[in-house]
């Protein structure tokens, strides 16, 4: 399909030959990127060298026309001496020059069009590739199910051309796939194939092949003949997007939440205020040590010194402040939340804009805070804890850090929605719990473990809320009084606890707690709980999380959706239905299933030793959209009451009475 | 080992031969000895005490390296101040070989049901349980003095990056069996991640 896009490299050899211009992309055969890609990754650079040499020359080549014509009148070969400019002319080497600069340009736009030549990617139904290099030659293959998340990034250079940075997020350290750069319509494409691959609907990859396919009829009809139309085209587009917003073609969602821009950029001043408050101080104290030391040395001049310090430093902190709060704004500008088939997808950003989907199961941490000045406006804000994929370094950068969070400002409607969003396993029955004793704080019946009384110089303020609570969706930690923050760790995701205790929180019989998850944001430390509380934590929560983990289908996400009409019983994913959650009293009431004491009930016990046996006919299609629906709706899945549930349970031993840790 | 209903069994199916766990290691767990520290149900199995001796030789190259550098700065080179920086060495050095019995001694860990604990630490304790599916990957590390006593360090890499368990001194045969435990447990309770 590349080559039918860009005509313009006719000799290319095809890598393939796709007939159609309607395939899709994730066809299994390799493509290339959009032709203009090395110009954006470091050919940029080369055109502004351009530019500077060739304003430096400007002069040099007016009098050169002056010269030429009106010999008489110049003189500047009496003091022009050192420069190479002038030995050429002198040399008479102007032709040899004209050559060497040509030969230049020749040899880069070649290696340019090699280095595109040999940049490809491939999308097979299992895994996604990008090879690059010519001398040193790079190969990269992800597996799609480990893929935590599509983003589809706009910078601003790029944007105008209507190119976009595709970039498929997978787990550890500089484990992304990058695919840089396409016009945008394929981005969106290619977007749409990965997550549709990766979700294990088979019948999309029967699509993705079928050149019929009507999900990319969008995508055809904008292809232009020639590549200059379609270069027009997609300067256009990026141009018009500049000006209307995003409009992908394939965002059909509507946001769930909408933030007022007043508002967004209201809760980004007062947070710019804390910054102003804080450069504030560090300045009123250089400031009053100075006028101090000005006193004591009886220095009567001082008003000078005084007057340079105070700029030197205010202009800056100023500068700084207004920086970080626009920087801020920016970012957060034009943002968008919507639910899609693959995921939930988050856009935002004013010139530089960023498109994520995040696809289910992939979140290993949400947090709402507030911090006490966005209290009078009951404002919220929302971060969760993924694996980046970026390396360690890139962790740091300010963008790194926008891809976490997912609500930039929100009121309780709008955080109750996202939350939704975020973390579907959580009933919608709930949420108002997790408002009222979680968020808020404190209220009757807390169902929370807390921070004993005796334990609270530890927390001086906040340690009435200091606290957590397990219910069957995730572990729920709630801290702070000033700056309030609920954290929800999803059980599926969580990677292990671990407690500490030194000789003074033996000595209050207390002790600290860590929970482990991906990282990001938000911590997991608990501190001065109840030994008690501590252990069974420890005990509770690894027995939650593997449940929790044996009914987690979610890295293939969709194959329980119905779409899988042949959905080959791939081993790690239980075919079954999440297993029956009898005992657990469905979310029917306000008062939660959720304070349920940490009684994880075991899942009925799989005394058959598991035989796997190849589970009954695929998934009931009476299977609904949810991915992983949170609590087991009490009839369907439990139909084949036999042996089919044994494949995912782990063969655990009699189901002991949990929590009696170490009393 | 003990059966405890509760807490120890992997099935044997799983696991395993499990019983070279427990082969030439301590048999007696130090903890403090509050009441209030932290106690779990079940038994722990220990690590080698050769782990120690393999420590305390290491130490004591170290302690003779030191002091060899510093007297040839001291004398061929006249630097007085050598002494300092060397005697702060030494002294953590030999503080530390002395609480190394008694610290060797509370490095335990047990296999439960759905996790494996790791714990150490008398004074400052420090406890951590890992989902047995969480695992990424197991590794086995054993530097040359640790290969001559026969012992080895078995490290569990999650996807937190703070998880990190290693725990040190294990038989070559315990480190084996474990491992080999671990990755099968670990493949049938897999997740994504």
């Amino acid at each position: 399909m590349s080559e039918q896009q860009f005509p313009a490299a006719p000799n290319a050899p095809a890598p393939t030959q796709v007939g159609d211009p309607s395939t899709t992309l994730a066809d299994g055969e390799w493509h290339r990127m959009h032709p203009l890609t090395p110009l954006f990754k470091g050919g940029l650079v080369l055109i502004i060298v351009a530019g500077v040499l060739i304003a430096n020359m400007r002069d040099r080549i007016i009098t050169w026309l002056v010269t030429l014509f009106t010999p008489e009148e110049v003189h500047y070969s009496d003091y022009a001496g050192r420069d190479p400019v002038d030995w050429v002319f002198e040399n008479n080497l102007i032709l040899l020059v004209l050559l060497g600069v040509l030969g230049l340009v020749v040899v880069l736009v070649l290696v340019f069009w090699m280095l595109w030549r040999f940049h490809q990617f491939r999308i097979t139904g299992d895994h996604v590739e990008v090879r690059k290099g010519i001398v040193f030659r790079s190969h990269r293959r992800a597996p799609l199910d480990r893929v935590q998340g599509v983003n589809l990034t706009r910078p601003f250079p790029a944007r105008i051309i209507g190119l976009a940075k595709l970039e498929v997020v997978g787990a550890g350290n500089d484990a992304n796939v990058d695919l840089e750069y396409l016009a945008t319509t394929r981005a969106e494409s290619v977007r749409a194939d990965i997550l549709r691959l990766a979700s294990g609907a088979r019948a999309a990859r029967h699509a993705a092949l079928n050149p019929q396919a009507p999900t990319t009829g969008a995508d055809a009809a904008a292809v232009p003949a020639s590549t200059r139309a379609q270069l027009r085209g997609s300067v256009n587009e990026g141009v018009t997007s500049l000006i209307a917003g995003v409009d992908l073609a394939d965002v059909a969602p509507e946001s769930v939440v909408k933030i007022p821009t007043g508002r967004l950029i209201g809760s980004q001043l007062i947070s710019g205020l804390l910054w102003l408050f804080f450069f504030g101080v560090i300045f009123a104290i250089a400031l009053g040590s100075t006028i101090i030391g000005l006193v004591a040395d009886g220095d009567t001049g001082g008003g000078v010194v005084l007057l340079g310090i105070g700029l030197a430093m205010g202009i800056p902190m100023v500068i700084a402040v207004v920086g970080i709060t626009w920087a801020q704004i920016s970012k957060s500008l034009r943002y968008s939340i919507a639910p899609t088939p693959d995921g939930v997808r988050i856009t935002y950003g004013l010139l530089t804009t960023v498109t994520e989907t995040l696809p289910p199961g992939r979140i290993f941490a949400v947090e709402v805070s507030q911090s006490l000045l966005w209290r009078p406006f009951g404002w919220w804000t929302i971060k969760i804890n993924r694996m980046s994929g970026k390396s360690a370094a890139a962790q740091q950068s300010g963008n790194a850090q926008q891809f976490n969070v997912v609500l930039p400002v929100g009121k309780r409607a709008d955080v109750e929605r996202v939350l939704g969003l975020v973390l579907p396993d959580v009933p919608a029955a709930s949420i108002p719990f997790l408002w009222e004793q979680g968020i808020v704080g404190p209220a009757e019946g807390d169902p929370f473990r807390r921070m004993p009384r005796r334990a609270g110089w530890r927390r001086p303020l906040s340690w009435k809320r200091h606290g957590y609570a397990i219910a069957d969706f995730g572990l729920l930690l709630r801290r702070g009084f000033v700056w309030r923050k609920l954290a929800v760790f999803p059980l599926a995701r969580l990677q292990g606890v671990s407690l500490s205790q030194g000789p003074i929180d033996r000595a209050q019989r207390v002790s600290g707690a860590q929970v482990h998850t991906a990282p990001g944001p938000i911590t997991g430390y608990l501190s001065g709980l109840e030994r008690a509380d501590a252990l069974a934590l420890l005990g509770d929560v690894s027995r939650a999380a593997a449940e929790a983990a044996s009914r987690d289908t979610s890295h293939r996400w969709s194959e329980h959706t119905g779409a899988a009409p042949s959905a080959p019983a791939s081993p790690p994913a239980p075919a079954v239905p999440p297993p029956t959650y009898t005992n657990l009293p469905a979310p029917s009431g306000p008062p939660v299933a959720l304070p349920a004491p940490p009684v994880t009930p075991p899942p009925a016990p799989p005394v058959a030793p598991p035989p796997a046996p190849p589970v009954a006919p695929p998934a009931p299609p009476t299977y609904a959209p949810p991915p992983v629906p949170p609590v087991a709706p009490p009839a369907p899945p439990v139909a084949p009451p036999g042996p089919p549930v044994a494949p995912s349970a782990p063969p655990v031993a009699p189901p002991a009475p949990p929590a009696t840790n170490g009393e | 080992m003990t059966q405890n209903p509760e807490t120890a069994p992997l099935n044997p199916a799983e696991g395993t031969d499990l019983d070279a766990l427990d082969q030439g290691t301590y048999t007696r767990l130090r903890t403090a000895r509050n009441e209030a520290r932290l106690e779990l149900d079940g038994t722990w199995h220990q690590i080698s005490p050769r782990y120690v001796v393999s420590q305390i030789v290491q130490n004591v190259i170290f302690i003779v390296v030191v002091v060899v550098a510093a007297v040839v700065l001291n004398i061929f080179m006249e630097q007085d101040w050598v002494w300092i920086p060397a005697g702060a060495i030494l002294l953590f050095t030999v503080i530390a070989l002395i609480i190394l019995p008694r610290q060797a001694r509370a490095i335990g860990y047990m296999l439960r049901a759905d996790d494996i604990v790791f714990r150490k630490g008398i004074l400052w304790q420090r406890m951590i349980a890992v989902p047995y599916g969480r695992m990424q990957l197991v590794d086995i590390t054993q530097g040359p003095l640790d290969r001559a006593f026969g012992i080895s360090q078995l490290k569990m890499v999650t996807a937190a990056a703070t998880t990190g368990v290693q725990i040190p001194g294990l038989t070559q045969a315990a480190s084996e069996a474990l491992r080999d435990t671990l990755i099968e447990v670990a493949e049938t309770r897999r997740t994504g991640l």
